[in-house]
This record gives C-alpha cells, sequence and structure tokens, in this order.
C-alpha cells in the first residue's frame, strides 16, 4: 500500500517528537508533463529515512540530500529539477517536465 | 514548519476537517487556516477557491508569492450492499486510497470471509449510517437491488453532503426507484444527484469490470472541476 499525505505527515510528527531532526518537501509548482501534483510531499529525518514522494523516483534522491542540508542550516530552500542534462549526468524529470520543491525544517522557531 | 502547526494539521486531517497552509516561499513565513475560518481572512477569495477544488498551488497576494498547500480529508466510500460487485470494488477503491465502510443488514452478506480487512456493518441502515458521519469527502454507493436496503440507504444520503451518490439498477429499474423515493418525499433535485445507471459506460459485464466503472465515474466527481465537466456534458 502506498504511503497516504497524511501517513507522511504523521510519521513527520512523531520523528520530530522522538527527538529526529526532520525536514518536509513539498511539490509547490509544476510545468509541463510533471510525475506529482503540487502538495506532493516528502518527509525526511536526519537518518535519511524518508517516506513520500516528489516525483516518480527520478530527483528524490537529491531532495534527501538537499534536506539533510536544510535539517542542519535551518533555513528553508527551493529547489527546481527539469529535464535532465545528459552532459552534466545531472538528476532531471525524464518526463519532460520542470518542478519547484520547497524543503523546510519541521520545527523551526 | 512549526511542529505546533504540524501538530494541528495532523490533528484537523485526523477529525476529517480540510485546512490549508500558507507558506511566504521567500522566507518560509507559514500559518494553518482552518476551513471555518476561511470567510473571515483576508485572503478568503484566493482560499476558498483552491479549497473547492481541492488542489494545492502558487498564489500571488500583496505582492508575496504564497504556496496554498491544501489539506481535504481522505475520500471515503460508503458501500451498502455486500454483493459480489462490492467484494471487488472495496479493494479497488482501498487501492485508489479511499477509507471504505460496506453496510448491510444480512450477515450471511456482510461476512469477513467475504470482505477480509474490510470494516463491516451488519446493520440495517436506519442504525448503520448515522454514525458514519457521511460528508462532502464521501462517496455513496447503493448496490443491494432490494429497496428495503437501497430506498432508506439512498435517502440518508439526500440528507448529506456526500460529492457522489450512485445506485445499481437499470433505467427501467431506477424509473421505479425514483418513484418509491418520490412517495417518501425526495424531492427531483435529490433523485438527479443519483448516478444511475451507476459507473461510466465502459460496457462493464463482470463484478470487477462493474467496479473499475464505479470507481471512474467517482474519480470524475472527484477530480473534474464542476465546470468542465459541464462544458463536456454539453
Amino acid at each position: 500500500m502506498l504511503n497516504r499525505d497524511e501517513d507522511i505527515l504523521q510519521a513527520a510528527e512523531n520523528w520530530q517528537k522522538a527527538g529526529h531532526g526532520v525536514a518536509l518537501a513539498t511539490v509547490v509548482e509544476t510545468w509541463g508533463s510533471a510525475p506529482r501534483p503540487a502538495g506532493s510531499s516528502l518527509v525526511i529525518n536526519d537518518d535519511g529515512t524518508f517516506l513520500g514522494s516528489v516525483s516518480g523516483g527520478c530527483v528524490e534522491g537529491a531532495v534527501v540530500t538537499e534536506a539533510l542540508d536544510v535539517i542542519a542550516s535551518g533555513k528553508p530552500k527551493m529547489l527546481e529539477f527539469g529535464v535532465a542534462d545528459e552532459t552534466a549526468w545531472n538528476v532531471g524529470l525524464s518526463c519532460g517536465g520542470t518542478i519547484r520543491v520547497f524543503v523546510e525544517k519541521v520545527g523551526q522557531s | 514548519m512549526k511542529l505546533e502547526t504540524l501538530t494541528q494539521v495532523n490533528a484537523e486531517r485526523a477529525a476529517r476537517h480540510p485546512v490549508i497552509v500558507v507558506t511566504d516561499v521567500a522566507n518560509g513565513d507559514q500559518r494553518l487556516v482552518k476551513a471555518k475560518d476561511i470567510a473571515t481572512d483576508p485572503l478568503s477569495a484566493e482560499l476558498s477557491k483552491q479549497l473547492r477544488m481541492g488542489k494545492s498551488g502558487m498564489v500571488e497576494a500583496g505582492g508575496k508569492k504564497l504556496f496554498f498547500n491544501v489539506y481535504a480529508p481522505t475520500a471515503r466510500l460508503v458501500i451498502v450492499g455486500a454483493v459480489h460487485i462490492s467484494q471487488a470494488l472495496a479493494p479497488l477503491a482501498r487501492s485508489l486510497d479511499y477509507d471504505v465502510t460496506v453496510v448491510d443488514p444480512r450477515t450471511a452478506f456482510a461476512s469477513p470471509e467475504r470482505f477480509p480487512d474490510v470494516p463491516l456493518i451488519a446493520e440495517w441502515p436506519d442504525v448503520a449510517l448515522p454514525p458514519l458521519n457521511v460528508d462532502h469527502y464521501t462517496a455513496f454507493v447503493a448496490l443491494t437491488h432490494d429497496p428495503k436496503i437501497d430506498d432508506p440507504a439512498l435517502l440518508h444520503a439526500f440528507e448529506r453532503d456526500c460529492f457522489y451518490i450512485g445506485a445499481l439498477g437499470s433505467r427501467k429499474t431506477h424509473g421505479k426507484r425514483a418513484e418509491r423515493l418520490k412517495a417518501q418525499g425526495a424531492s427531483d433535485a435529490d433523485i438527479a444527484r443519483i448516478h444511475a445507471p451507476i459507473g461510466l459506460s465502459i460496457g462493464a459485464v463482470s463484478p470487477s469490470e462493474i467496479a473499475v466503472a464505479i470507481m471512474a465515474e467517482i474519480t470524475a466527481e472527484l477530480r473534474l472541476a464542476k465546470e468542465t465537466a459541464k462544458v463536456q456534458a454539453a
């Protein structure tokens, strides 16, 4: 069974209360053919454990890495992913769309 | 997101109350708006529009770029009739993330062997339905073919704001049902809310295929904006 949004947010709350550093990544804008709609989210804790998705699996690795930075710094970040740049071997969306993902720390004051 | 905000979002969602989290993406400033507070909010027009569509998205307001994250309650499916089609419909609806409840007073039908892991209520609709609090985020289907069970169930659904009502039966069966329901006080507008024959017209024959037709119709009702649906029908 897929994780539902409320399971994902409940996990974020549980991890935070258990003393983990937690970040929430949310798709805020999409252009063209994007795999998940705005509002889709991924939660990440300081172990690198994550739940949910912001794409079809194309960019989750990069989002998790950025999220660990956000947990450390406490400063939110906006990430943008577009069509994969083959020469640079960057992560990207093979579907040809572009998404913007807002990453914020849970428990920031 | 503040832990307090997250805790509130989770509590509101557990109570099936819609909430919107508004984030200024330039600096991370955030606030939570409960559905009941939208009318008095400075951004009430924008908030109510996003909530009505059930869609999260960016909104520009007062020179700020704001992200509205709309948390609508999990869609729910109430199935009246623990029949063969329901055995196919319940797992299909669950795979689409619906919370499913099956109601049928006939214990031979409403048995855990026939519906493993599905909440079953083996009571008549007048007892089973009121505690379910059928709300705007609920789809309601009557599948028993038995007027003793389907009719009171549909009369209950008419009193509620559920987003979809469907009832099994041919046009002829539905015509007779409409007459019976009107005799019991239903209005033409109530009757018009019923999708009957139930399901999209895809030539479904087997119970599983009929389940697909029903879930496709419910999905369309949930996801297509009303305006779009009207244009397509015209």
